[in-house]
C-alpha cells in the first residue's frame, strides 16, 4: 500500500500499464516534457522515452482521431484532453468514428482506446474550465463513460479502461485531484466498468452521485446524521453504462431518491436517473425521484460560481426536503 | 519527381496528352504492356459497375449512390500501387480502389443498399470504412501511420478526400500532424471541381491544393488526375518516399466528376453542359485507350465484348446482396460493444415484446 492523491493514481495506473502493455502510448497537448498541466503523466516520458509517451500538436480532433487510428493498427492510445472544456472540437471524431467503429464494421474494427479529461468546476478557473458535460457522452451510443471519485477507483478503474476494448470517456474530478489522499495498493488491481458502489449504507433515502460530488454528499450527510437522517450513498462511478441493479436495490430499501451532480440539469445525467428509479423501483417509491443539479446555465465564472456549485448545505437541504415529503 | 514538380512552380505533372500520347516518357511508370492493359480493363470494370449501380438506384433497388464517372484513373491507379501491406483510408468515391484492395463488389451494393455488413470487408485487410462527415477520416490515416512506424511494419497509407475536405480542419490537422510525425502517408485529394455545387475556386483562395503541403513542410505534387500514367508514377513515387521513413506525401490528382454529386443531386443546377463536354474530352479512360490503340495492344471494337462480360459479373454480385438475408434485429443492437451492456439487452427485449404482441394481432 502506498498513499497517493488522485493526481499520482492516475499517474500509477499509467505507468503499470506502460510498463507491461508496450502496445499502450500515451499523449496528449503538455502531456510529454512537462508531464501535464496537471503533472498526471510526470515523469512517464522519461521512463518509457518518446515514442511512447509525447506531446502532440495542439489540436484535439486530430488527436482523438490519430488515436482511433493507432487503435485500429493495434495500439491502445490513452489520449488526454487537457481540460474537459476543450473536447469540443474533438466531439465529432468521438461521436462519428470513436463510438462507431466496431458497429460500422460490424466488429472487424474496434476503438481500443481511453480519452481522458479533468472535468468539473468549483476551483476558480478560467471560462471553459469548469464544465461537466458527461451526460454528451453518456448520449452517444457505443461509449463507456467513467468518472471515480477517489485515488483507489481512479487507479482501478483506468486500468479497466485501458484494458477494455471498448472506447472509454475518462473524466478525472480535477476539484479533488490533490484533495483526497488515500492507500492504494502499488500492484496492478482492475475494478469493473459498470458497477456502482454502496459508499454508506442508510434507511431513509438513496443519494446518487459521483466525482466530486460525493465529498460533498459525505460533508452534508454529517449535517444529515445529526438531523437524524440516514442516507444510503451510492458512488455511480460508471456513467455508462449505469448499474441499474445496485440503484434499484437501494431504492426498494429507502423509498426516496436524490441524484447530485454537477451539470446542466435539461437531459442530463440526473433525469437519467429519475428515469432508472421510476422504471425499477416505482412501487417502492414514497416520495418523487429527485435531482440537484447545475443550473441550465454556463457556469459562472469565480465570483458567481458559489451560487452554481453545490454547498453540503445545499445538498443537506435537498436531502432534508425529500426526507419530509 | 517532388522537385522538378514542387507546388509553388505551379505545374501540373503528366506523362501523356490528352489524346494519349506520351509526353513526358522519362516519367512513364515501367509497366509491361499487358499490365498496363490489365489496368484499363479494371477502369472499365469499375466504370461498368459505377453506371450499373446508378441505374439500380434509379429502379429503386439500392439508396443514395455517390457515382465516380471521369475518376477511375485515380482510383485504380492507388489499388495498382497499394500492396497487402498498404492501408487504404477510404472517403466514398474511389471504387477502384476498395476493389483492387480486396472489397467485393457485393460488399458495395450491401453497403449502398443499407446493410452494415457491406463494411465489414472480411476479404479486405487494412481497408476501412468509407467515411461520410467530410475530411474526419484523415486523421486516422494518420494514427495508422504512427502505429505502423511505432511497430516497423512495413506499409503505407494511402487516404482520400475531395476539394471540399481540403477546407476542413481536419484536413490541416491531419496534415500537421503527420509532418511533425513524419508518418508513412499518402494523403490524395481527389480535385473533380465541384463540392456538391461550390466549385473549387470558392473552396479555396489558394492557386492550386497541392500547394497547401508546402505550410506544413512535406512534399506535394499537383497531377493531372485523368491521366493514369502520372496518377499511377505520382502514386509510385510518394509511396516509395513515405516506406522509406522520409514521411508524408500530399497529391492533388485533378479530374471532373462526370456525375451527380450522389444520385440525390443534379448538377445541371450548378455547371454548364460545355463545361461538362470539355471534361468528357479528357474523359481518362478515352485517354488510356488511346494510348493503347496506338500501341496495338487494344482496339476500339474489343470494348463491347469487353463491357457485356463485366455486365454479367456485376449482376452477379448484385444478385448476392438482392438475395442477401434479411436484417435481423439483434443486428441493430450487437456490434455497439465487444459485450451488450445488460441496459442495450433490454432495449431489445422490451422490442421482441412488442414483435410479439404484434405478430399476435389478428
Amino acid at each position: 500500500m502506498k498513499v497517493m492523491n488522485l493526481v499520482q493514481a492516475v499517474n500509477d495506473a499509467l505507468d503499470i500499464k506502460l510498463q507491461e502493455d508496450p502496445e499502450v502510448v500515451v499523449y496528449g497537448e503538455d502531456v510529454g516534457v512537462e508531464g501535464g498541466v496537471f503533472r498526471v503523466t510526470q515523469g512517464l516520458q522519461k521512463k518509457y522515452g518518446q515514442n511512447r509517451v509525447f506531446d502532440s500538436p495542439l489540436a484535439e480532433s486530430a488527436i482523438v482521431g490519430t488515436a482511433l487510428g493507432m487503435s485500429l493498427a493495434g495500439l491502445k492510445p490513452v489520449v488526454e484532453i487537457q481540460f474537459s472544456g476543450f473536447f469540443f472540437p474533438a466531439f465529432n471524431q468521438i461521436a462519428a468514428h470513436v463510438a462507431r467503429m466496431r458497429n460500422r464494421s460490424r466488429g472487424k474494427y474496434r476503438a481500443q482506446l481511453v480519452i481522458r479529461m479533468p472535468y468539473g468546476g468549483n476551483i476558480k478557473a478560467l471560462e471553459h474550465h469548469s464544465e461537466s458535460m458527461e451526460a454528451l457522452f453518456v448520449h452517444v451510443p457505443g461509449l463507456k463513460v467513467v468518472i471515480p471519485s477517489t485515488p483507489y477507483d481512479a487507479k482501478g478503474l483506468l486500468i479497466a479502461a485501458i484494458e477494455s476494448e471498448d472506447p472509454v470517456i475518462f473524466m478525472e474530478p480535477k476539484q479533488i485531484y490533490r484533495a483526497i489522499k488515500q492507500e492504494v495498493p502499488e500492484e496492478k488491481f482492475i475494478l469493473p466498468i459498470g458497477k456502482a458502489r454502496v459508499l454508506a449504507e442508510g434507511t431513509d433515502l438513496t443519494v446518487v452521485a459521483y466525482g466530486a460530488m460525493i465529498r460533498e454528499v459525505q460533508r452534508a450527510m454529517i449535517m444529515a446524521k445529526k438531523a437524524g437522517i440516514a442516507v444510503e450513498l451510492i458512488d455511480l462511478r460508471t456513467i455508462y453504462p449505469i448499474d441499474r441493479e445496485t440503484i434499484a436495490q437501494s431504492i426498494k430499501k429507502t423509498g426516496r431518491f436524490l441524484a447530485v451532480t454537477e451539470g446542466p440539469r435539461s437531459a442530463g445525467v440526473g433525469a437519467e436517473l429519475m428515469a432508472v428509479a421510476n422504471e425499477e423501483a416505482f412501487l417502492s417509491l414514497e416520495a418523487p425521484p429527485t435531482r440537484l443539479t447545475g443550473f441550465d446555465t454556463v457556469p459562472p465564472l469565480p465570483k458567481g460560481e458559489h451560487f452554481y456549485f453545490h454547498s453540503p448545505e445545499r445538498i443537506f437541504y435537498e436531502i432534508k426536503k425529500l426526507r419530509e415529503f | 519527381m517532388f522537385k522538378e514538380y514542387d507546388p509553388l512552380k505551379f505545374k501540373i505533372f503528366q506523362v501523356m496528352d490528352d489524346h494519349g500520347k506520351i509526353i513526358h516518357p522519362k516519367w512513364k511508370p515501367a509497366l509491361s504492356g499487358p499490365e498496363v492493359l490489365a489496368a484499363y480493363q479494371f477502369m472499365q470494370f469499375a466504370r461498368t459497375a459505377d453506371l450499373m449501380t446508378v441505374s439500380f438506384q434509379r429502379q429503386g433497388r439500392i439508396y443514395t449512390y455517390p457515382p465516380n464517372l471521369g475518376q477511375e484513373a485515380i482510383a485504380v491507379a492507388a489499388g495498382k500501387v497499394m500492396q497487402e501491406e498498404d492501408w487504404l483510408v477510404p472517403a466514398f468515391r474511389e471504387m477502384g480502389a476498395w476493389l483492387l484492395k480486396g472489397a467485393k463488389l457485393h460488399d458495395l451494393f450491401l453497403y449502398w443498399g443499407g446493410y452494415e455488413d457491406g463494411s465489414r470487408f472480411s476479404d479486405a485487410p487494412h481497408l476501412l470504412p468509407s467515411a461520410v462527415p467530410i475530411a474526419s477520416q484523415l486523421p486516422h490515416a494518420v494514427g495508422i501511420g504512427y502505429a505502423l512506424k511505432y511497430k516497423k511494419a512495413p506499409g503505407v497509407v494511402f487516404a482520400f478526400v475531395g476539394d471540399g475536405g481540403t477546407s476542413q480542419g481536419d484536413f490541416h490537422e491531419a496534415l500537421n500532424f503527420a509532418g511533425v510525425w513524419q508518418v508513412p502517408v499518402v494523403f490524395i485529394i481527389q480535385n473533380n471541381q465541384y463540392a456538391i455545387s461550390v466549385p473549387v475556386g470558392k473552396q479555396t483562395a489558394s492557386k492550386s491544393l497541392a500547394v497547401k503541403s508546402v505550410a506544413y513542410g512535406i512534399p506535394g505534387l499537383q497531377v493531372d488526375g485523368n491521366d493514369f500514367f502520372a496518377v499511377y508514377a505520382a502514386l509510385d513515387e510518394a509511396k516509395k518516399h513515405a516506406a522509406s521513413g522520409q514521411g508524408p506525401v500530399l497529391i492533388e490528382a485533378v479530374t471532373f466528376r462526370r456525375g451527380a454529386h450522389t444520385t440525390s443531386d443534379d448538377p445541371t443546377l450548378y455547371r454548364t453542359a460545355e463545361e461538362e463536354k470539355q471534361w468528357e474530352e479528357k474523359d481518362p479512360i478515352k485517354r488510356l485507350r488511346a494510348y493503347l490503340v496506338e500501341q496495338k495492344l487494344w482496339r476500339e471494337e474489343d470494348d463491347g465484348p469487353l463491357i457485356e462480360q463485366y455486365r454479367q459479373e456485376v449482376e452477379k454480385e448484385f444478385a448476392i446482396y438482392e438475395n442477401y438475408p434479411a436484417y435481423q434485429l439483434e443486428d441493430v443492437f450487437k456490434y455497439h460493444f465487444k459485450d451488450m451492456p445488460e441496459d442495450l439487452r433490454q432495449q431489445q427485449v422490451e422490442y421482441e415484446k412488442y414483435l410479439t404482441w404484434l405478430e399476435a394481432q389478428p
